[in-house]
């Protein structure tokens, strides 16, 4: 074991963003404290600790802040190096991996977003395609990375695993309100049993919210977002 | 086996300039692959097939596109002359600063050179705000890097030219050196650095890039 410092994390149980960082400090079996913000305030511990973006992951460890999700799991893989590697070995497979999740969280995610928050009708349909057309994108990167393996990271979970996986509590969320399929056999038949797998693996099960209960947060959001008064 | 090392760029990209300062501090030999990106090659849109942009980097025929992933490539293929420090936490500040750099700080400056008037009124303070989080984190340190440039200071780099175009093109200064100490003394110390020193592309085909580019945003539609 790296270190024997303090570590927390502040964070909420539906952020994927948080739950990157969750599933880092799982495969390395890091013990860590959960500070959980409060939906509509942000504690002054997160404004102390992000200053710069006022945002959850935030990660604590020695006192010492580390914001950003992706920034967070490359931290942790780089301080307890020897247990478990998230990145890959190899140069670059490291920038593959790199160039996916940047991928994902620069188009793919904002896509994904859209299609809930977009302004009109036509702005969510576009979003909804250019998120299928990201799947595909993906579906594809998966046969080269796995290279006939379960993950993105081969035999165990790695970066672009958690990148990516991080969000299918909410790819289900949007399946099931919006009665459509994102994931789908006949287009991305890898990705259906890639996030079966990662799903159900020891480092993501106890941290991926359940479908129902991430949907009935996502239509408080949006009670919410409807009733409040205009700015 | 000698390295064989492309980089696909435009004469202008800020984020091609990244490449090509890394590779020089690191002392490696490549070839230049100038596109004009009104007609994009085979060969470029083959290697980049996702967002058909330069930068990109080919090592023996492998290619690698977005700047902070080459930059993090080129860092762990080749251990000479570090970009990267070697402490965990300073690894992930470094990494911290070139996203906020990317994301939020370029959005903010860029936003000044497209708008006019009201909207540019309201960019200003935004623009300025983000560059006080960097002046507070120079901290009275010569680069990011410490007492030579490193990854932090590459991915600011494209500021200590385009700042000053900018102030060309609309009037408005940014940096001024009351306000931003810092950052104008790292501005200067970065421009000293001989591999920054020799690549700067030419400054008026800059200053008519630049004009063109805002009164291309601002044309009636």
């Amino acid at each position: 074991m790296a270190t024997t410092d303090d570590v927390k994390l502040i964070g909420a149980w539906p952020s994927p963003f948080v739950m990157r960082a969750r599933i880092a400090l799982n495969i390395k079996s890091v013990d860590y404290e959960f500070l959980q913000e409060q939906l509509g305030t942000k504690s002054d511990l997160l404004l102390k600790s992000n200053p710069v973006h006022k945002k959850i992951p935030v990660l604590i460890h020695g006192h010492k802040p580390v914001c950003e999700s992706l920034v967070i799991v490359q931290y942790v893989d780089d301080v307890w190096a020897s247990d478990q590697p998230i990145l890959p070995s190899d140069p670059y497979d490291r920038a593959i991996a790199r160039f996916w999740a940047a991928y994902i969280d620069d188009k793919w995610f904002p896509s994904l977003s859209g299609m809930a928050r977009g302004p009109t009708e036509e702005a969510k349909k576009a979003a909804y395609e250019q998120v299928v057309e990201g799947l595909a994108l993906l579906e594809d990167a998966f046969g080269k990375c796995s290279k006939g393996k379960p993950f993105f990271g081969g035999d165990r979970i790695g970066y672009l695993d958690i990148a990516l996986g991080s969000f299918l509590g909410w790819i289900r969320v949007t399946e099931k309100m919006g009665n459509l399929k994102l994931l789908d056999e006949a287009k991305t038949p890898h990705l259906v049993k890639w996030a079966e797998n990662f799903c159900a693996d020891a480092s993501v099960k106890d941290v991926m919210p359940e479908t129902d209960k991430l949907a009935e947060f996502a239509k408080m959001l949006m009670a919410k977002a409807k009733s409040a008064p205009p700015n | 086996m000698a390295d064989d090392l492309k980089v696909f760029r435009t004469w202008s990209s800020p984020f091609a300039l990244r490449i090509i300062w890394a590779l020089q501090l690191k002392g490696l030999e490549y070839e230049t692959i100038f596109e004009d990106l009104s007609q994009k090659s085979p060969l470029l849109l083959q290697y980049n097939p996702t967002y058909k942009k330069v930068p990109v980097l080919v090592h023996n025929g492998k290619p690698i596109s977005e700047s902070l992933v080459i930059l993090e490539y080129i860092e762990e293929t080749w251990k000479q002359d570090p970009l990267l420090p070697e402490d965990p936490y300073e690894r992930a500040k470094a990494r911290f600063w070139a996203k906020f750099i990317d994301e939020k700080l370029s959005q903010s400056v860029i936003d000044v050179l497209l708008t006019e008037a009201k909207e540019q009124e309201e960019a200003v303070p935004r623009a300025k705000e983000n560059l006080k989080y960097i002046e507070e984190e120079l901290k009275g340190n010569k680069f990011f890097g410490g007492a030579t440039i490193g990854f932090t200071d590459i991915a600011l780099g494209w500021t200590a030219n385009w700042l000053p175009l900018i102030e060309k093109v609309t009037g408005i200064k940014l940096i001024d050196a009351d306000k931003f100490p810092r950052i104008s003394e790292w501005m200067q110390n970065f421009c000293d650095v001989p591999v920054i020193k020799a690549n700067w592309p030419s400054y008026d085909k800059m200053v008519t890039k630049i004009q063109g580019i805002r009164e291309k945003c601002l044309a009636p539609k």
